[in-house]
């Protein structure tokens, strides 16, 4: 069983859809013995980065989220589920993460000068760690769903894959047992349900 | 390298596609899970979905159609049609929709673009705009193209940016339905106002118009039905001729 986490934030009913569509059992929950009991743990999120972090602090799951993820148990995040993974966040003043994959979620606009922000559409990702179980189905040049205007910056080392938009943007990052997407697993067609299996089925 | 994107609309009435739908091989062509399903096995990056309802007793009838597409196809999807205050855009979003069109309602009540972008996200808040010439300017019109708002398109689209629209759709009243091509004065002039994502919609005939379109750096999208629809341009050609006419696209 995937727990989806259910903190107010995200449209939980593409993703509980699409991990239906690839045979996958999932329950939506912000239940604490729920997500203690489920196997992997998938974190959403669209949004604000601050808002999001407010709401998980206030439910108290982002205790829950890190002693879980000690506990090795494979968590996925999604989208802003992914920055929130991170140590802090500069959207919209300083705001803490969950600190289980390290780096800073900074403005794209920033960097990117020349280019619209959100930084919206298919990109093509460009794989750094092919063997990580994520990357399973997944071949270099392959295109996923984007919709952003913060990414993760300074995390080299657990950067699995990223793409190109004017900087290198981080795709899909891993540390030990938690991972994260930047793009919508959900909304990317047959390469995002692929991956979405391979965090499914796969043993991280 | 971030693609141009490539996007059907399908208008839905009473839970059913209207609009001219001539495909060979699809027995039930007028089922948005059907057609949905083609658009998505043609290689369609994202699909628009317009509830054209006229009556409350059809919202049931949209909800379930768009809630049977979301649980099948996985690329985005954005609604549009009758969307009027935040409860709108929850209605649509628990069924599935990813993104929210907003166009009349948001000409009565501009506010709702600013709310709807700090509840739901920027991402989230698609401005819609028809726009006509009037006198060599350009001007919002209301009501599906019935009723000139008087509002210039340019000031009302660096509006819509400012108040947290993630992205705009600009449709030509001029060139819509005339497939005579894409209305690439009014795009670019809309288009160099603003820094947001842009889809262009209104006159495409043949694909050599998306190439056309394409050439413009500030266009992000393009957007047709009755030409998919009719198949008269099929997106799995349409999308490798841009390709190989050097156009970024996911194929």
């Amino acid at each position: 069983m995937i727990a989806v986490v259910d903190y107010g934030v995200g449209n939980l009913y593409s993703l509980t859809c699409s991990l239906n569509h690839i045979g996958a059992q999932a329950v939506v929950t912000r239940d604490e013995a729920a997500l203690c009991a489920a196997e992997k743990i998938i974190l959403p999120g669209v949004g604000a980065f601050g808002d999001a972090a407010d709401k998980l602090r206030a439910l108290k799951l982002d205790m829950l989220l890190k002693d879980q993820a000690a506990l090795g148990k494979p968590l996925l995040g999604v989208c802003l589920g992914m920055q929130l993974l991170f140590d802090q966040s500069e959207e919209y003043g300083l705001h803490e993460g969950l600190g289980l994959v390290h780096g800073r979620v900074i403005s794209l606009a920033s960097k990117v000068s020349r280019l619209k922000v959100p930084h919206m559409g298919w990109n093509s990702l460009m794989i750094q760690k092919p063997d990580d179980p994520l990357m399973a189905g997944v071949r270099e040049g392959d295109y996923v769903y984007f919709v952003h205007s913060f990414y993760a910056a300074d995390c080299e080392a657990s950067l699995v894959a990223s793409a190109e938009y004017g900087i290198p943007v981080a795709g899909v990052v891993r540390s030990g047992s938690v991972c994260g997407t930047q793009f919508h697993p959900e909304k990317s067609g047959e390469v995002g349900l692929r991956i979405l299996a391979s965090f499914a089925k796969g043993a991280a | 390298m971030l693609t141009k994107r490539i996007i059907p609309c399908l208008d839905v009435r009473g839970g059913r596609v209207v609009k001219g739908v001539h495909f060979d091989g699809l027995r039930d062509v007028d089922d948005p899970v059907t057609l949905a399903h083609y658009y998505n096995d043609s290689g369609a990056d994202e699909l628009v979905f317009y509830d054209i309802t006229a009556s409350y007793e059809g919202r049931p009838l949209f909800a379930d159609a768009l809630r049977r597409v979301a649980a099948e196809v996985f690329i985005p999807l954005t609604v549009g049609g009758s969307i009027n205050t935040l409860a709108d855009f929850d209605r649509v979003l628990k069924c599935g929709a990813d993104k929210v069109s907003v166009n009349s309602g948001a000409i009565r009540n501009p506010a709702i673009i600013g709310e709807a972008a700090r509840r739901y996200g920027d991402q989230c808040v698609v401005l819609s705009m028809d726009v006509k010439r009037i006198n060599g300017r350009f001007h919002v019109f209301a009501k599906g193209g019935r009723e000139d708002t008087g509002l210039d398109a340019v000031e009302w689209v660096k509006r819509g940016e400012g108040s947290g629209a993630g992205e705009v759709v600009v449709n030509s009243i001029d060139t819509d339905g005339v497939r005579g091509g894409f209305d690439l004065e009014m795009l670019t002039a809309i288009g160099d106002a603003v820094s947001l994502p842009l889809i262009a919609s209104g006159g495409a005939g043949c694909k050599e118009d998306f190439l056309s379109l394409f050439a413009l750096p500030r266009v992000d999208a393009g957007l047709a039905a009755s030409i998919f629809h009719s198949r008269e341009v099929d997106i799995k050609e349409l999308k490798r001729y841009l390709r190989d006419n050097g156009v970024p696209m996911r194929v």
